[in-house]
């Protein structure tokens, strides 16, 4: 154990008092990653068992050289900062319960400089070719009338809005927010795994997670060359300016919540008050003669742009659904009318759809004539014949995912799935194919997480946050979600997830 | 929230020169302690609740209703639980210091050990409560611009803490008959020095009345002082203050009710004496004024969250929107149920 030998050393040299503990145990420590095993999987952090990926090199030396008790300390202090900025959830769903963070694990996933060009080049291809097949959707349908995409995909994906086909948009920009989610495969591809163009969550989390980091390990960030994520906020306001109908130095920009039971009031808040705007509820706003008004402490105050964190089915009573106490009257009228903008566009879902997102690849090549850089992942479509076929031949061996559902509900994971389970998605996809798509179960990409006492591999992925304003801006990082459970492939936080640091490098 | 937050300080208060008070008497039987503990309840007008909850009152149960009982909506826990789900609806207009103070203090009322540590060692438990608070005040006043969120912040607190007066003084008129050299069926010495002290009031009481601790002067003080931080002249003055920084009307002018009502109090106030409070009876009184505090809350309510609508002409640099108002306000409920 000549290694262990070294290790008391170099503790010695960064904290006398606790080598002197360990020279008089005469314990050799253990090393953070000794005996960790990448496994048969893609590895964020190693290329082989013991082999470090040369970008992983120097934060590799850094967690190695720890002691556990130095790592768990550090541990406990990035949680200490999410409870005191209160990113908690409650336990028993009410407020007598104790407090409790979301999971965060302190190893980062480090990203390299040219992966990370590859994706902003993929990401930004992708979202301009969205944005350009969403005016087309809802102007003259020239992709449907080529035959590229059948009509009736459209006209019966749940978040098509026809009623709003004609609607100009400022700038014909439609999706401002976009959290595409990406996965690695086993030979470290990334492909692009689901769009999020309607109210992508999480930045929040994103900016804490470096927070809650650069509190446990001041230091690391300088020495390392990892690009800031500070800017996000700053760049999300000036795309909300941006896209102001009116001219002028200050539009008014507010954030439109739900309200303070949602789950995602904290990162509501957070964005709002990073951003310096105000935070309002459907009942803080009016519409009179097709302009939007927050009512004030001093009357009436007309309102600019919106950056809306409810679903289109909520935004306005007149419209969509009759029973929201959520919106405002009229907003789609003031909308239609030119007077405010709203962001992201009402109508995104269509993109979100996962029978549409089977066409993004086509999509791309049909508005750019450009090969998508960044890959979807194999698909099955239940509603094509041939397709069909194959689900139902081999559901046990692969994930079904209902067009329309996220947060991991809706979907069959074929290999862990019981007989009946399997049974039950086979009814469903027999009676309404059209909301159903499978997928090869793709082995995600590992990074190693601490887990009760030790560096153990877990499974990853990945959601960026691309801004389109003047122009399109991706924060150099992301969230990065983990399951946390052995061998799980569901890095939903609803379902055992929990996150950590990206870091994106310089070089 | 400030409101919520001034309310559990004032409990904590209450509780500490209580239990000192306490020890100054000899050999309390349950009976006595009981006379002793229930002017405290029912300052807070929990009387039923209590006795739903409880069939002791010594003082033990006394504290752990008023401190721990999430039950009970007015006890210490309850109020700062209520004060961070406030904050937290308008995290977006706190700075990061003030929301980690409150939200540090709400962790440890709410972690396990928070209630053995209060019966096991009440004094330093009760300090912390304190201490937290007035750091509260002291980050809201070093960071908080003074926007309208303050002056309805300034507002909310001197509100409570006037109405905290007035029951702090209320005691007395609950008070067993002193076996402390006072004259039978009337509070003692020992009594108005208690409820100076809860108001942290006894070193100024001092310098203002060298002389003895009388009725006339502590009520001459804690309602009539010009210049003492909690006397209920000084909180309705910068209530006053508040309401017409937000309208931006000259004082001694009103805009809306809450500014009309203020400005009566606050008349009878300024050329009132101890005299009037004893000439109706000092319960009387004291019930009197908590009830016009209620209109004012009520009133402000109509003004600012219920106001008819109207278009700003001119650009309005500060503004709040009506859910942040009403975030400031939902003490109203509260309040109005005591």
């Amino acid at each position: 154990m000549v290694g262990c030998l070294t290790g008391v050393g170099v503790v010695f040299q960064t904290d006398g008092k606790l080598a002197r503990l360990l020279l008089k145990e005469r314990k050799p420590r253990r090393r953070m990653f000794e005996g960790y095993d990448p496994g048969n999987f893609y590895d964020e952090m190693f290329a082989a068992p013991g082999v470090v990926r040369d970008h992983c090199q120097p934060l590799f030396e850094r967690f190695n050289n720890l002691s556990e008790s130095d790592f768990l300390s550090r541990k406990a202090t990035s949680e200490l900062y999410f409870l005191k900025q209160g990113i908690t959830f409650n336990v028993y769903h009410d407020n007598r319960g104790t407090e409790r963070i979301f999971p965060f694990d302190p190893v980062p996933r480090v990203i390299p400089a040219h992966e990370w060009e590859h994706l902003e080049a993929g990401l930004t291809q992708r979202l301009m070719a969205l944005n350009l097949f969403l005016h087309d959707i809802y102007h003259d349908q020239q992709i449907l009338r080529d035959g590229v995409i059948p009509r009736f995909y459209i006209e019966q994906a749940k978040h098509y809005r026809p009623e709003f086909r004609g609607v100009n948009v400022p700038g014909d920009i439609y999706i401002h927010i976009c959290g595409s989610d990406l996965v690695r495969g086993a030979d470290g591809t990334y492909y692009v795994l689901e769009d999020n163009g309607r109210c992508p969550s999480g930045a929040s989390y994103l900016l804490e997670n470096r927070n809650a980091l650069k509190r446990a390990f001041p230091g690391l960030f300088d020495s390392l060359g990892v690009r800031s994520v500070d800017s996000y906020p700053r760049d999300l306001r000036d795309m909300l300016h941006h896209i102001s109908p009116r001219r002028g130095d200050a539009p008014v920009c507010v954030l439109l919540t739900p309200g303070c039971y949602n789950s995602a009031y904290f990162e509501h808040c957070y964005l709002a008050r990073e951003m310096g705007i105000e935070i309002v509820e459907g009942r803080d706003l009016i519409v009179a003669d097709d302009v939007v008004y927050m009512r004030t402490t001093h009357g009436l105050v007309r309102v600019d742009v919106i950056y809306r964190r409810i679903d289109d089915d909520f935004l306005d009573p007149t419209v969509f659904r009759k029973d929201s106490v959520l919106g405002v009257p009229g907003l789609m009228s003031a909308y239609r009318a030119g007077n405010v903008a709203l962001a992201n566009a009402v109508g995104t879902g269509v993109a979100d759809d996962k029978v549409i997102y089977y066409f993004v690849p086509k999509i791309i090549e049909y508005y750019l004539g450009q090969q998508p850089i960044l890959p979807n992942v194999p698909t099955y479509l239940a509603s094509e014949e041939e397709d069909r076929k194959y689900i139902l031949d081999h559901l046990p061996e692969l994930v079904v995912k209902a067009a329309n559902e996220s947060g991991g509900y809706g979907m069959l994971m074929g290999p862990s799935a019981t007989k009946a389970e399997i049974a039950a998605f086979r009814e469903r996809i027999i009676a309404d194919p059209r909301n159903y798509i499978a997928q090869p179960v793709i082995s995600l990409s590992r990074c190693p997480t601490w887990c009760d006492g030790a560096m153990e591999g877990r499974h990853l992925d990945l959601r960026p946050y691309i801004i389109y304003g003047r122009d399109i801006k991706i924060i150099p990082g992301g969230l990065t979600r983990v399951a946390l459970t052995k061998g799980s492939l569901v890095v939903n936080s609803s379902q055992g997830g929990g996150s950590k640091d990206t870091w994106v490098l310089r070089h | 929230m400030v409101r919520y937050v001034e309310r559990a300080d004032n409990l904590a208060r209450l509780i500490d020169v209580n239990q000192q008070l306490l020890l100054d008497f000899e050999s309390l039987d349950s009976e006595r302690l009981r006379a002793f503990w229930k002017p405290i309840i029912l300052s807070n007008g929990d009387e039923e609740l209590f006795n739903e909850l409880y069939e002791e009152a010594g003082s033990a149960e006394v504290i752990r209703f008023l401190t721990h009982d999430r039950r009970n909506p007015n006890s210490i826990v309850s109020c700062i639980v209520l004060a961070r789900e406030n904050a937290r609806t308008v995290r977006d207009q706190l700075s990061d210091e003030l929301w980690e103070e409150l939200n540090s203090l709400y962790l440890s009322l709410i972690s396990p050990d928070a209630q053995q540590q209060a019966e096991a060692d009440p004094g330093p438990f009760y300090a912390m409560i304190r201490r937290s608070v007035m750091s509260f005040h002291g980050i809201a006043a070093s960071t908080t611009s003074r926007n309208e969120a303050w002056d309805f912040m300034n507002l909310g607190r001197h509100l409570e803490r006037a109405d905290k007066t007035t029951r702090f003084l209320d005691i007395a008129n609950y008070l067993p008959g002193g076996e402390d050299g006072g004259e039978t069926g009337a509070p003692g010495v020992l009594h108005w020095s208690a409820i100076l002290r809860s108001c942290g009031a006894m070193g100024a009481f001092r310098s203002v009345f060298r002389g003895e601790i009388t009725p006339e002067n502590v009520v001459r003080f804690l309602v009539f002082s010009r210049e003492f931080p909690r006397s209920i002249r000084y909180c309705l003055d910068l209530v006053d203050e508040s309401l017409h920084r937000i309208s931006a009307t000259p004082r001694g002018t009103f805009s809306c009710e809450a500014e009309r009502e203020t400005g009566r109090v606050l008349a009878q106030l300024n050329f009132g004496s101890a005299g009037d409070a004893f000439d109706v009876g000092l319960h009387q009184f004291l019930d009197a004024l908590q009830e016009r505090f209620n209109t004012i809350g009520n009133e402000m309510f109509e003004t600012y969250v219920l106001m008819p609508e109207r278009v700003q002409s001119r650009p309005v640099s500060t503004f709040t929107p009506i859910s942040t108002a009403l975030a400031w306000h939902d003490e109203q409920q509260q309040q109005q149920q005591q």
